[in-house]
């Protein structure tokens, strides 16, 4: 385990990404220092919205770091790491990669993951059929990465790849 | 240097107080943020995706009501015109690239056509965007939805059936929906009772920001309100919450006029005069100070104190008075001592034009 940046005494549980003067600095942090920092204050997660990703992702059962760091998109090659220090997905097949975790991470966000706002028909969408298939493979493929059956959900993916 | 002068009001419609309750609120903005299928979001892609996205944007907006638009882009501007821009409201710090000495992506431009436009390549491929004067959350989203519809037809928009738009920052996904409302409670803040109205606000999830959006500090008791979360809720249920609580800011607002005016009209009104004087014949001028004084004045002329002073005035004060277009004015960067006295030039001239 690492040692916090600042105080060094205590175990780092937060990466805090900042950019500053184009360069990117990452600081370790204890949770006691991230809190100093205005990290996990109420009034940070107002001011930075990294800084209530952070806050989000170190509460609770995702304490930094985790074995799904690793998780990584196959459509653009982003990881799950990437996206904690950022607060930034990489593309919209992210949502799919990460499934699990950006739901859990959405319902603490938004309070829901469930978008119940205006359905969009994208042009030149497939028949309706193909269209009904794709939405039950996608929720077949939610469930089965929730239940953390990676195997089928690699097919899951594959046969969804095929329909878009 | 790129000349907005050719543009309606700067590309400012908003500034002429026009709309209904212009005497407390200032604007009110929306904006939706869309990401085009197949392509990485904007941070991850590549200068040939980024260019890509801005050219099929473009040729998806000379269909819709943005037609005709002016494009900017942020690429090949000078700082300078970029921060301009930025503080009129039309382009965030990020798509300008005014944080430390970092450039802007390439392909980061700004469509815009009269209050609404779209800055593309920003987080998000699209923030489909647009400012009106006063509260008018109903007429606002009602412009924007049939630009959005209209993009939508044209262009695949990133969309899941479960997390709806989907963004490159989890905060925005859902409806992609961020309506603000800039409002001035200077009587709250003078009857002390701006804290718990603050606090209410965030308990009933709403959040509140400085003039500048995400990050900026309360700077002339100016208030932006927004919406904390963009999923799980209609667009309309979103925005008949922001409007049922601005409606109830608005109320309180006018009721800690009215208690002001009630119990110590002679300190109001001798507050409101010094901020105009100060305004008027001061040398040297703060921004900080700048906004400050306008919100006293703000306050006067709202109460009908200053007669023959029209917010209007007061609105192309907190703009034109920022550093950039007081460097715009000067044709040169300027340094502390002579930024604070171009500006104190500016206000005093427009007032003596324009003052009551």
């Amino acid at each position: 385990m690492m040692l916090c940046d600042n105080c060094k005494e205590r175990d780092a549980v937060i990466n805090l990404t900042q950019v500053e003067h184009d360069a990117k600095v990452t600081l370790h942090l204890c949770e006691q220092c991230a809190q100093e920092k205005g990290v996990e204050t109420g009034a940070a997660v107002l001011k930075s919205p990294l800084g209530g990703f952070v806050a989000a992702m170190g509460k609770g059962a995702n304490v930094l770091p985790t074995p799904a760091d690793g998780l990584r998109c196959p459509s653009c090659g982003s990881t799950l790491r990437d996206f904690r220090e950022s607060g930034r997905l990489g593309c919209a097949a992210c949502y799919e990669a990460f499934g699990p975790h950006l739901r859990d991470l959405l319902r603490r966000l938004h309070g829901s993951s469930q978008h119940v706002g205006e359905r969009y028909v994208a042009p030149d969408a497939g028949a309706p059929d193909a269209d009904g298939e794709l939405l039950e493979l996608k929720e077949q493929l939610r469930r089965a990465v929730e239940n953390e059956n990676f195997e089928l959900a690699a097919d899951l993916r594959d046969r969804i790849r095929v329909l878009e | 240097m790129i000349d907005l002068t050719l543009l309606p009001d700067g590309g400012m419609h908003w500034l002429d107080a026009s709309g209904p309750k212009g005497h407390i609120v200032l604007s009110t903005r929306i904006r939706l943020a869309r990401n085009i299928h197949g392509f990485a979001f904007s941070q991850r892609a590549g200068d040939e995706d980024r260019l890509a996205v801005l050219e099929r944007v473009q040729q998806a907006a000379a269909a819709t009501p943005i037609a005709g638009g002016v494009t900017f882009r942020m690429d090949q501007l000078e700082r300078l015109d970029r921060q301009v821009l930025h503080e009129r409201h039309l382009v965030s710090k990020e798509l300008a690239a005014l944080e430390g000495e970092s450039r802007p992506r390439v392909g980061a431009a700004l469509v815009l056509q009269g209050p609404t436009g779209v800055m593309v390549n920003e987080e998000d491929h699209l923030r489909i965007q647009g400012m009106w004067s006063g509260f008018a959350l109903e007429e606002a989203y009602a412009q924007l939805e049939a630009i959005d519809a209209e993009l939508g037809r044209r262009l695949p928009f990133a969309f899941h059936p479960e997390f709806g738009y989907l963004t490159s920052c989890p905060t925005n996904a859902g409806t992609g929906l961020r309506a603000s409302v800039l409002i001035h409670l200077p009587g709250l803040v003078l009857t002390k009772e701006i804290r718990k109205v603050l606090e209410g606000l965030t308990q009933v999830g709403l959040t509140f920001r400085g003039l500048y959006g995400e990050g900026s500090d309360v700077v002339g008791n100016f208030f932006q309100l927004s919406n904390q979360t963009t999923l799980g809720k209609s667009e309309d249920e979103l925005l008949d919450h922001l409007g049922k609580i601005v409606r109830q800011v608005i109320e309180y607002e006018e009721q800690s006029r009215d208690v002001l005016l009630r119990t110590a009209a002679g300190t109001v009104e001798d507050k409101v005069w010094r901020a105009y004087g100060l305004l008027k014949y001061a040398r040297s001028l703060s921004f900080e100070e700048t906004m400050n004084l306008l919100s006293g004045v703000r306050l006067g002329a709202g109460l009908n104190l200053i007669p023959g002073l029209s917010v209007y005035t007061l609105n192309k004060l907190l703009i034109y008075t920022q550093p950039a277009h007081l460097a715009a004015l000067e044709g040169r960067s300027l340094g502390d001592p002579e930024l604070q006295l171009a500006r104190a030039n500016y206000v005093r001239r427009l007032l003596e034009t324009e003052g009551g």
